[in-house]
């Protein structure tokens, strides 16, 4: 299979303005000829389908919650990136496009990546002229505040709920095109498999999770907007519901999934406080501007606060190590996240970690509190520190927040070429559920970004150059490709109910979060992935013959619906492990022990890595095949990252 | 601690529900509620019975995915605060906690704890919306709103849509919900043009879902886990009232 990712010929700053020149139009009065699938409504799926709506087409919408307004992009906190240059303070589309390839380290496609720039500045306008209510300064223009791995204030937000706010955003746009009859909306309804016909995507097979009816919804063409998977590590920032089912049965009917292993675990989480604990707060990058990152300089001090012998605020200044502003003094407490992640890790891993389990670092906050004083820090970070304090009981007014990375984001993703089309013509993948912008890392503030250009300016354009070429015969949901689809959904389904063994959904899922975060996690070997990979294929087998799921098809099961996730985060887990063990370089988030510098930083490959590694499926048990596409930069140069 | 749970169980839409008591050992205050529940769940499933369904998303109480009726009061006994940021460290050794679902005729039970709140969703499709399409708009800051303006209108946008306000009035009625959504578009320029033609078609669309009516006790607001304030429910009467006085509805 030789993947070509389509990227139009001509200088970068030109490539996205002749493209859209180039492709194909489908004429207004044709539009309402063809049918299109959005699944997931969240950034990228609800902004996708509001707009395909508007332009004519016939769009069927699908989400598993019970309502699109839910989709897990509303609790992004932080802020929205894009190249305005409000503040005057240097930023151009190019700059933007420079920062995210290079935190992505250098493994994501300068083309995509670009236009990405291009269009986040078109994002802005949209969203305020749906009544986003952005921060604003007192002259009533747009506010900005700085995000990781930049040096520039370019992100723009809504106090610490920039997701929710620009969510609900895109489901007003979504609501409109509901009203005019344009969407049909299918909330609590899982998608969970893909059909095609002569090697075409054409529809989806899903059930609908109040009634258990297995049905079948046919279109031209089927966009995936389901978010990431970094729910197989069972503990994560992602809502309990996320899961890489859809994406994954995509996979099994021959869709590349690319660069697996580049996940992205976040600096700034609540730590873990026990074993029943469900879900990880992420506390937003946002705080890195004003809290400053420390633990205790000696073991001995930091022994001494575990056993609660002395309290935080006994710690005396001298006796702080403020280590990423020792070790980074350029960018300081704003590094991007995989550095700040590892060094978190590095400083508990010395013994100097803090809170009760040793596995934390203090984000304090006393400093710029002294400075402009507490209603200030409120303003801007309210919602946040109230978060903290329910969670925790402590008050992060009066002391330092604990902290600890937790897994939040995943780049990988189905592979797609420039249009967002996976390798099987006609399904799309948007959002996170694409591996396309971000590499081996994600700076803060850019997946919003790349949601909502995917969904408003990119697919818009990309799928009518499809279906420009594409007959206006529909296929009927009787064709054998979709009740052979229908078969297996009701195959697998049956099959889980039958087990009925011991052990819980729940308890496979937490055991094999725990092998990916051991050996697939923060920092990863090969001897951990070698001995992850077996580990995961056990704990499969074993889940396919003691799974415990009780209940009926035909009734809302909760059981029955975190089974299919599971069973598919335990084909992924693997796979995952595989893509870490092939790629013998470290780079972003993806952290091989066997190779970095002498000052532990990422040692990239660029000789033998700098590619795209997509993966074809063959089996549970086969081992998926390779494909690479090659990364070609011709307009940045390759440099070991430094935010020194 | 040891607690002992009576829990609100029906099969679906169309079956007739009861409480049913369990008793639960061992459970953490640093627990969250919705975390307790899941140790029920597992206790019950390796017995081999049923869990028990509860709708629950993104366990940092923004999703408004999660809802429950705790002891009488919608999402428990924490102010400003949704079930899942509810903590057990707010409950006592030896409680007896009651857990049911929203009570309320336009968010019928689908199973245990599980409620039907499409309602929600009709009303916003109505008109809870600028009629903008993508692209063709103007720069962002061509359009400037004072700071205080745009913060009311953001304080007015954090609704959740949960559903608190409704489960926790005696009328079971959705003003609150409803006129977050009026007053945040209300406010903004970009919202005035249909202000009065959205007002009047979610108002009827409320009416339409089977809403009660608003007899301002305040309960709504006093029970909701984001703080929207009562001054919206003013805000949208004044909406309403001039809206009428001289409706755009004239298609």
């Amino acid at each position: 299979m030789i993947l070509d990712s389509k990227i139009p010929e001509g200088a970068l700053a030109e490539k996205w303005d002749k493209h859209k020149f180039n492709v194909k139009l489908v004429n207004p009065a044709n539009k309402r000829k063809y049918d299109i699938i959005v699944v997931g409504t969240g950034l990228a799926g609800a902004s996708a389908a509001a707009t395909l709506g508007e332009l004519g087409y016939n769009v069927k919408a699908f989400c598993f919650q019970d309502s699109p307004r839910r989709a897990h992009s509303i609790a992004a906190q932080g802020g929205i990136n894009a190249a305005k240059n409000y503040q005057n303070d240097g930023d151009s589309i190019f700059r933007l496009f420079y920062d995210t390839i290079k935190g992505g380290d250098y493994r994501a496609r300068e083309a995509n990546v670009y236009r990405l720039a291009q269009v986040s500045v078109d994002i802005i306008d949209q969203c305020v002229a749906q009544g986003v209510p952005f921060a604003r300064e007192y002259g009533g223009l747009l506010a900005n505040r700085s995000f990781g791995g930049a040096q520039v204030s370019r992100t723009f937000y809504a106090r610490g709920q920039t997701g929710q706010q620009l969510l609900l955003g895109a489901y007003s746009a979504l609501n409109r095109q509901i009203a005019y009859g344009k969407v049909k909306m299918f909330p609590r309804t899982e998608m969970l498999d893909l059909v095609m016909v002569d090697g075409k995507a054409r529809g989806i097979v899903v059930r609908n999770l109040i009634t258990g009816k297995v049905e079948s919804h046919s279109a031209h063409a089927v966009v995936l907007a389901t978010g990431g998977y970094g729910n197989v590590f069972f503990l994560s920032t992602n809502a309990m519901g996320s899961n890489a089912t859809a994406a994954w049965r995509a996979h099994k009917k021959g869709a590349l999934f690319a660069n697996p292993c580049f996940t992205q675990i976040h600096p700034t989480c609540i730590p873990v406080s026990g074993e029943y604990q469900s879900k990880l707060t992420l506390m937003s990058e946002s705080l890195r501007n004003d809290g400053r990152v420390w633990v205790p300089k000696t073991v001995e001090i930091a022994q001494r606060l575990r056993k609660g012998e002395i309290s935080v605020n006994d710690i005396k200044e001298e006796d702080r190590d403020y280590y990423l502003e020792r070790k980074y003094p350029a960018f300081g407490n704003l590094v991007p996240r995989d550095v700040a992640s590892r060094n978190a890790k590095l400083m508990c891993d010395e013994g100097r970690g803090v809170g009760a389990s040793g596995l934390a670092v203090y984000l304090d906050f006393a400093d710029a509190i002294k400075r402009e004083g507490q209603p200030a820090i409120a303003a801007k970070y309210g919602n946040l520190f109230e978060m903290y304090a329910k969670i925790t009981d402590e008050n992060p007014y009066e002391k330092p927040m604990r902290i600890y990375p937790a897994v939040h984001y995943t780049m990988g993703g189905l592979w797609v070429d420039y249009n967002l089309m996976t390798n099987i013509p006609g399904l799309y993948a948007t959002g996170e559920c694409n591996f396309s912008d971000h590499g081996a890392n994600r700076l803060g503030a850019s997946a919003l970004m790349q949601g909502l250009a995917d969904g408003y300016f990119v697919i818009p354009y990309t799928i009518g150059d499809y279906l420009a070429q594409t007959p206006y015969d529909k296929v009927s949901t009787d064709h054998p490709a979709f009740k052979e689809a229908e078969q297996n959904v009701k195959a697998t389904t049956d099959r889980l109910l039958s087990i009925k063994g011991n052990r819980t959904v729940d308890d496979f899922h937490k055991a094999l979060g725990l092998l990916m975060w051991d050996y697939c996690g923060m920092a990863r070997n090969a001897e951990g992935l070698q001995f992850a990979k077996q580990e995961i294929r056990k704990l499969r087998d074993e889940f396919w013959q003691d799974v415990k799921v009780t209940g009926v098809n035909e009734e809302l099961n909760q059981t029955l619906e975190k089974a299919h996730r599971v069973a598919d985060f335990l084909e992924l887990g693997e796979l995952m492990v595989d893509d870490a063990l092939h790629r013998n370089e470290s780079c972003g988030g993806h952290f091989r022990e066997e190779y970095q510098t002498p000052e532990n930083e990422a040692l990239r490959d660029d000789e033998n890595f700098a590619y795209v590694a997509a993966w074809e499926y063959a089996g549970t048990s086969g081992n998926p095949i390779l494909h690479k596409e090659e990364l070609k930069f011709e307009n940045v140069k390759l440099t070991q990252r430094s935010y020194k | 601690m040891d607690l002992t749970l009576k829990i609100w169980r029906q099969k679906d839409k169309n079956s007739a529900g009861q409480l049913v008591t369990y008793p639960l050992n061992g459970i953490s205050p640093d627990m969250s509620f919705l975390e307790m529940l899941d140790v029920l769940n597992e206790e019950l499933l390796v017995k081999g019975e049923e869990p028990v369904a509860f709708d629950h998303d993104c366990r940092e109480g923004i999703c408004g995915m999660c809802s429950l009726f705790i002891n009488g009061r919608a999402h428990g006994p924490e102010r400003g605060t949704t079930t899942c940021q509810l903590h057990m460290r707010h409950f006592n050794h030896g409680d007896t906690i009651t857990i049911e679902p929203w009570r309320a005729a336009a968010f019928p039970v689908y199973k245990d704890l599980v409620v039907d709140r499409s309602a929600f969703d009709r009303i916003q499709q109505a008109g809870g919306y600028v009629s903008v399409n993508t692209g063709g708009v103007p720069d962002a800051n061509e359009i400037a709103i004072p700071k205080t303006i745009a913060d009311k209108a953001f304080d007015a946008a954090t609704c959740i849509g949960c559903g608190a306000c409704v489960a926790a009035c005696k009328n079971a009625s959705a003003m609150l919900f409803v006129s977050a959504k009026v007053s945040q578009l209300a406010m903004l320029p970009q919202g005035k043009v249909e202000r009065k033609t959205r007002v009047e078609n979610m108002v009827a669309q409320m009416d339409i879902e089977g809403f009660g009516a608003c007899s301002n006790t305040g309960a709504c607001a006093a029970e909701c886990p984001v703080g929207i304030s009562l001054d919206n429910i003013a805000m949208m009467n004044r909406e309403y009232l001039g809206a009428k006085a001289s409706s755009e509805n004239v298609a």
